[in-house]
């Protein structure tokens, strides 16, 4: 029998964290006599901030089932789908390839998508799209672990998520095979106890065919060879898109098939009312995001801003733009037109995101010396991390 | 040549150990246990992944090398190609056009008779700008006298890195050898390898000895003088001749293998899979195998008689084994993961190599050519499917209505 999980990761953030999960799977199962493998998707590869990338485990009883999983970029029928970052249910828009890929699409039927969150089950499926059958949704509590390139945050977050996978997917690993591995490759009890804790606490949940955001993610139909222009040319993107009735007002060109809104964990929210229209962030944007107002003003594309928080860094105006956790949206709907509509209720919508500590909180990156080490005494009160109860 | 690999049994302290690892964390491990002497990199992808394995071990202390970063992928092949020359055990390797930009250095090293050992991470030739897997890089040298072998698993890499060294560094031999890595499926991938002790590989890998060709103050020699027309020929018969010998000393390191190690007991040059009873064979090279082989199972569990064999050296190429296993089979489908732009019927690499081997045969099975997975695109069970029933139409009807199939590609 084989099982198979893909992680689904922030590139370079979580790079080491997706690739410690799918190892710990396949040295778990090695304890239970298993094969396996372990590799990341190669497209994805290099790697970008914050771009969604995967790495999968596929295991197996012997090598010749192990075989129909070999030489594939990305297996499609998993047990366990895991979502490092919640953020990723809104979709998986990889720079290898086009299109939105819900975060439950490779997840077989009744198989389970598990995400780190601190969000309920209900609240991560205003998030994840509809599948056509029964799957389940397993929230492991924790914020999402972020780190770099060349560091790694030990706050346990991959012996959790293994203990975890233990729990709704015993036939891939069971608990005392991860037990085992941990203590083989890392050798650490607290790291042990972590992985039994997240294996009795994780929440699972049954979801149904009509649970879930009914939205259709946009997607992309590759062309036939002889309808690709030849030369390896490609046609630009237009200057300039026309808006109706945006007169004085301008919008760039964008690639309709490549958005990077998937890449997204914060975005910048703007008030309009104390901007100076000083143009800075429009400028400086590396995603030329910003929409041009007719009344002068400038609206981040929330289809566009992939989240890097440049803007909030160069604008001159105190509280003008302040990034927020991508968590606390559901749409992707403009904010000007939101203000122009009613000037008080977007006021009063703005003070809630920004007031609202939980969600001002850094997906990366930190707003003031000192922030990771509250952060991990708070994780650890919370029970989340290394030596919680 | 004389090897000591007659004497006692192994010692209990000489177990393999299994680890977790890329295949080319795999091929560092070899180097680590061949005692590699010197290194050169230069990154490119999916190459890249052994020269941090590599480095990683010696941080480690676990390798004592000299690692030498290269300024580009000409310089990394110049500096071994010397290192060579005075005796070090060498190894290098790239990918893609980083490997067709060492192309100068790369075609004088047989010549030189130097027993290097390169990875070419199988890569497409940009542009477009692409990583994935490609035969093409590495074929560019089969005309050039260097040997060239496929691999399709981690532990096969480990273990034909060492058996490479060997057959390379044989003074009846003296050439270098590309070990071919599908990008990705092989260089990426983690699979449990068992990584064997240094006495057993003692026992196998003799040191590296360049007798009366090394450059050395005690043995004043000229290597590579200016030559014209009276001398050529020769030079180049003396490594045709080379390449012959190959085959029975690549045979021989095998058996010395298996006895060592337990390990690559069958035949050296082709992995047959279910052909025994076959009808129509797939064939190739790499990591394809592993679609291939579960699309087998499957045509079989209908009735089908498929079979598959995969060729896993190139260089030398293994006519005899060739004739001897598709002699048998109606149909022959050649995948290849490679292109000849205007070559015969508009087919690939291999497949005119294993046509032009079943000439000879007075009683020959068609043969097919199946382009496909360019680029790094999967081989799925659908494109065996689809080209196993490709074959089967062709064995029943004896003709070839179409030599080349492009399989896969939108259209
Ligand atoms: S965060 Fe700001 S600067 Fe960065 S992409 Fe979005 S709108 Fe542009
Ligand atoms: S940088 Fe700040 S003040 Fe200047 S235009 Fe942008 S939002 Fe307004």
């Amino acid at each position: 029998m084989t099982g198979s999980v893909e992680v689904v990761y922030r590139g370079i953030f979580q790079k080491h964290l997706g690739q410690r999960i799918t190892r710990g799977i396949v040295l778990a199962a090695w304890k239970e006599g298993k094969v396996g493998i372990s590799f990341g998707r190669y497209g994805d590869s290099p790697e970008r901030n914050g771009i969604p990338a995967k790495s999968f485990a596929v295991v197996a009883d012997n090598e010749e089932e192990l075989q129909a999983y070999l030489s594939r970029y990305e297996p499609s029928n998993n047990d366990v789908t895991v979502a490092v970052d919640d953020t990723l249910c809104k979709g998986v828009e990889s720079w290898a390839w086009y299109g939105l890929q819900p975060i439950n699409k490779l997840t077989r039927a009744g198989g389970t998508v598990l995400v780190t969150s601190i969000q309920t089950p209900e609240e991560l499926l205003k998030d994840c799209h509809r599948k056509n059958a029964e799957w389940n949704l397993a929230v492991l509590k924790g914020t999402a672990s972020f780190s770099g390139l060349w560091v790694y945050k030990e706050d346990h977050t991959d012996v959790r998520v293994l203990g975890a996978i233990a729990k709704v997917a015993p036939h891939v690993v069971k608990i005392e095979s991860v037990e085992a591995a941990i203590r083989g490759e890392w050798g650490d009890e607290l790291k042990v106890g972590s992985a039994r804790k997240a294996y009795e606490r994780v929440e699972i949940r049954t979801v149904r065919p009509e649970e879930g955001n009914p939205e259709k993610p946009y997607e992309f139909q590759l062309p036939k060879w002889w309808e690709m222009k030849e030369a390896l040319v490609i046609p630009g993107i237009p200057v300039r898109q026309e808006v109706r009735g945006w007169d004085g007002g301008y919008r760039p060109g964008r690639n309709p098939t490549f958005k990077k809104f998937a890449t997204r964990t914060m975005r910048p929210v703007v008030d309009f009312e104390i901007c100076t229209k000083c143009t800075i962030c429009w400028l400086q944007c590396p995603d030329s995001c910003f929409d041009v107002t007719p009344t002068g003003h400038y609206d981040a594309n929330m289809e566009a801003c992939c989240g890097c928080g440049v803007c909030e860094a160069v604008c001159p105006v105190k509280d003008c733009i302040t990034m927020v956790n991508e968590r606390a949206f559901e749409d992707n709907a403009s904010q000007f037109e939101a203000y122009q509509k009613d000037e008080a209720a977007y006021k009063a919508w703005l003070r809630e995101k920004i007031q609202d500590k939980v969600v001002t909180s850094r997906s990366h990156g930190f707003r003031y010396r000192g922030q990771y080490q509250e952060e991990l005494a708070q994780m650890a009160a919370e029970g989340e991390g290394p030596g919680g109860s | 040549m004389s090897v000591a690999t007659t004497e006692a049994p192994v010692p209990a302290t000489a177990a393999d150990k299994e680890m977790l690892i890329s295949g080319c964390a795999a091929i560092a491990q070899a180097l680590r246990l061949a005692d590699l002497d010197v290194v050169t990199a230069y990154p490119i992808r999916p190459y890249d992944t052994v020269m941090q394995a590599v480095a990683k071990l010696i941080a480690n202390g676990e390798l004592d090398a000299e690692y030498i970063v290269a300024s580009s992928e000409h310089d990394q092949f110049e500096i071994v190609k010397h290192a060579s020359a005075v005796g070090a055990r060498v190894f290098c390797g790239s990918s893609g056009v980083g490997w067709m930009y060492a192309m100068e250095a790369i075609a004088v090293t047989p010549a030189l008779r130097l027993p290097m050992l390169a990875l070419v991470g199988n890569r497409a030739l940009d542009d477009p700008g692409a990583f994935g897997c490609e035969h093409n890089d590495a074929l560019c040298v089969r005309d050039l006298g260097w040997m060239l072998t496929w691999v399709d698993h981690a532990q096969e890499a480990l273990d034909t890195a060492l058996i490479a060294y060997r057959v390379a560094e044989d003074p009846r031999i003296f050439l270098p050898c590309a070990i071919g890595a599908d990008g990705a499926f092989l260089t990426h991938s983690e699979a449990l390898v068992k990584v064997p002790s240094k006495e057993k590989v003692d026992r196998f890998l003799p040191k590296y000895n360049r007798r009366d060709k090394q450059l050395h103050p005690d043995n004043p020699i000229t290597v590579a003088p200016q030559v014209n027309e009276d001398w050529v020929m020769e030079i180049r018969k003396q490594n045709d001749e080379a390449m012959r010998r190959a085959r029975g000393v690549i045979q021989e390191a095998y058996a010395d293998f298996h006895r060592i190690f337990g390990r690559q007991g069958g035949n050296p040059f082709v992995e047959e899979y279910m052909t025994d009873d076959a009808d129509v064979i797939l064939f190739g090279q790499g990591t394809l195998s592993m679609p291939v082989k579960v699309g087998v199972r499957k045509l079989r569990e209908q009735g089908h008689k498929v079979g598959f064999v995969r060729l896993k050296w190139f260089r030398p190429f293994p006519t005899p084994e060739i004739q001897d296993v598709l002699r048998r089979a109606k149909a022959v489908g050649v995948i290849d993961r490679d292109y000849s732009f205007g070559s015969p019927n508009y087919g690939a690499v291999l497949y005119n190599e294993v046509r032009s081997a079943l000439y000879d045969l007075e009683e020959r099975p068609r043969v097919i050519s199946f382009i496909c997975g360019l680029g790094g695109r999967e081989v799925t069970l659908d494109s065996v499917t689809e080209m196993s029933e490709i074959l089967l139409k062709t064995a029943q009807t004896g003709r070839v209505e179409q030599p080349t199939y492009w399989i896969g590609v939108r259209g």
